[in-house]
């Protein structure tokens, strides 16, 4: 086989899987946000509405391409190209593991790009280029509205990304690397999920996650009641569909993230277990496939779940929680992963455990001393 | 407002514990909450009515003020004398009668033409209140819709089409009672 068609034949799938995950997530996130709501929901197109996404899609298609007078057209057409770009490209390294399709047989990595060395880092730089579409789509917009949700969510997006890059530092010095096949296999070989050891770590990720994926709480960028849509007001058509389309692989990613981290990836005891090279025949990549793609199900459902659970935050809200909590936090959790890596035995995971929930403890009652609420007073109407 | 008004007063609001100020139970409840619902729903047990499938019920059909009809005699001739009473009490102004002389012995005029215009009409059933002969009728038809305003004028032939489509579920309700007529009130 040539050299270039297995990565084409991935890099097709890949991008198929994608759009279409992304198009019945959007009708799945209707559901749950109706079913919340106490609505149905989407149920006229086809049985239970499991075609309305292809209507949504055509909509977006077929819809007019409006370019206001007084943007700067470039611009203005590359934000939504390059959001979407690079929130596609950062898959490339998302790894479902390995697949020997008959024994003796040369593996076959289930990887766009398998064997990455710097996989997470490159992950995370990718990431962060959404700014510049979020950025871009707000300035050329020639709409305050927009600007001010590009603004917000840029400096958003910055603050957030130094506590999302300090809570997975804990992770690289327990896998002793930024690979991610190996952070799968260190977990699955040792069967310890890095949630039991990193629970402060996963808390900063997790909230910064969400922060870097503009879901509430924390959808500053385009709440409504303050700034219409945000940075994309004056898009149409398939240019809106494309950054709702990054949104959502900015939220996938995010929930791929979390679960290769801090839940094992493709393990699970008993049914996906490690194997020498993490090499599967069928039967065992079938499994480690359904896995992943469950334990990110499972995730990115808590993305919907909170959506309607909690109020937004406000905007000094949203900076304080960064710079004076998570920080902080994420420090600790970096001070305290080093201090075990330095002088615990390198397959001590025990102690590393306790020590790690001690920590989140001690954070709790350190919080509870220092955080104190101001009484309010309000006026009411006489009764 | 002033802060010295009488008719307000200053209240303290309860201070947080210390798992609300950890954010603890507030997130947790507003999980909790938000699962409840979705699971209540989910299961079938929500409030959503799938309209076009699934009819509403009404307390009292016979009472409901929907759609008008013209109510037919024991002959199948309309019943209606052409009095003019309803036009009359129609405060929306919405029925138009063309009076003529009847072709029949019991009565001296019938309806040459009755118009009824629905998208006029405020549904507030005076003509029904209004007819000495219980020829008009509001049915319990309430999800009338039509594509143009010709369409919702209703005439004669399709006033009567709805006696003939509801009588059925809805009797006139002057079934048992002796038909009050022209030819009633004063014999010849």
């Amino acid at each position: 086989m040539q050299d270039w068609l297995e990565p084409l034949i991935k890099i097709a799938i890949v991008i198929g899987a994608l759009q279409g995950a992304v198009s019945y997530l959007i009708l799945i996130e209707r559901k749950v946000a109706a079913y919340i709501q106490d609505r149905l929901g989407p149920n006229r197109v086809g049985p239970y509405g499991l075609l309305q996404p292809i209507a949504d899609g055509l909509k977006f298609v077929l819809k007019e391409e409006v370019i206001p007078a007084g943007v700067d057209r470039a611009v203005f057409l590359i934000a939504p190209v390059s959001i979407l770009a690079t929130a596609t490209v950062a898959f490339a390294t998302v790894p479902f593991g390995y697949f020997v399709p008959w024994p003796g047989a040369k593996p076959i990595a289930l990887t766009v790009a398998p064997n990455m060395d710097i996989g997470l880092l490159f992950v995370f730089a990718v990431g962060s280029l959404g700014v510049y579409g979020v950025v871009l789509g707000g300035w050329s917009s020639n709409n305050k509205y927009s600007m001010l949700g590009g603004l917000r969510s840029s400096a958003q997006l910055v603050s957030y990304e130094i506590p999302l890059g300090l809570s997975v530092i804990g992770v690289l010095l327990l896998s002793g690397s930024l690979r991610m096949e190996t952070i799968i296999e260190q977990q699955a070989r040792t069967g310890w999920w890095w949630i039991a050891l990193q629970p402060l770590g996963f808390m900063v990720f997790l909230v910064s996650a969400f922060a870097e994926s503009a879901r509430l709480p924390f959808d500053l960028p385009e709440c409504e009641q303050e700034l219409i849509g945000g940075y994309h007001t004056e898009y149409t058509a398939m240019k809106f569909g494309m950054f709702a389309l990054s949104e959502y692989q900015h939220m996938i990613l995010a929930a791929f993230l979390a679960v290769i981290l801090y839940f094992g990836g493709w393990h699970f005891w008993g049914l996906a277990p490690w194997t020498e090279g993490s090499e599967v025949g069928l039967i065992g990549a079938l499994v480690r496939i359904a896995v992943l793609s469950l334990k990110v199900l499972a995730m990115i459902f808590f993305f919907m779940w909170t959506r309607w659970s909690w109020p937004r935050f406000r905007y000094d809200q949203l900076m304080d929680l960064a710079w004076k909590a998570m920080i902080p936090l994420g420090l600790i959790n970096l001070v305290v992963s080093g201090i075990c890596e330095e002088f615990l035995p390198k397959d001590d995971y025990a102690t590393r455990c306790i020590l790690s929930w001690l920590t989140v403890a001690g954070c709790v009652v350190f919080a509870a001393m220092s955080v104190t609420s101001k009484p309010v007073t309000r006026a009411i109407a006489k009764s | 407002m002033k802060s010295d008004d009488p008719n307000i007063q200053w209240v303290k609001e309860p201070q947080l514990g210390l798992t609300g100020r950890l954010y603890l139970t507030p997130v947790i409840d507003g999980l909790t909450t938000t699962l409840k619902h979705l699971f209540k729903t989910a299961s079938g047990d929500g409030f959503t009515r799938q309209f076009p499938e699934e009819r509403p019920e009404f307390g009292n059909p016979l009472i409901y003020r929907g759609v008008h009809r013209l109510n037919k005699d024991q002959q199948g001739r309309v019943k209606c004398v052409a009095c003019f009473m309803c036009a009359t009490a129609c405060p929306a102004h919405c029925i138009d009668i063309i009076g003529a002389e009847s072709p029949w012995e019991d009565r001296e005029k019938y309806p040459q033409s009755f118009v009824i215009d629905e998208l006029r009409c405020i549904f507030c059933g005076m003509c029904e209140e209004a007819c000495p002969v219980d020829a008009i009728e509001l049915t319990s038809l309430f999800d009338l819709t039509g594509a143009s305003r010709e369409e919702m004028i209703f005439d004669k032939e399709k006033l009567l089409s709805v006696f003939d489509a509801t009588v059925e579920q809805e009797p006139m309700r002057t079934a048992g009672r002796k038909p009050l007529t022209q030819a009633d009130a004063s014999p010849h």
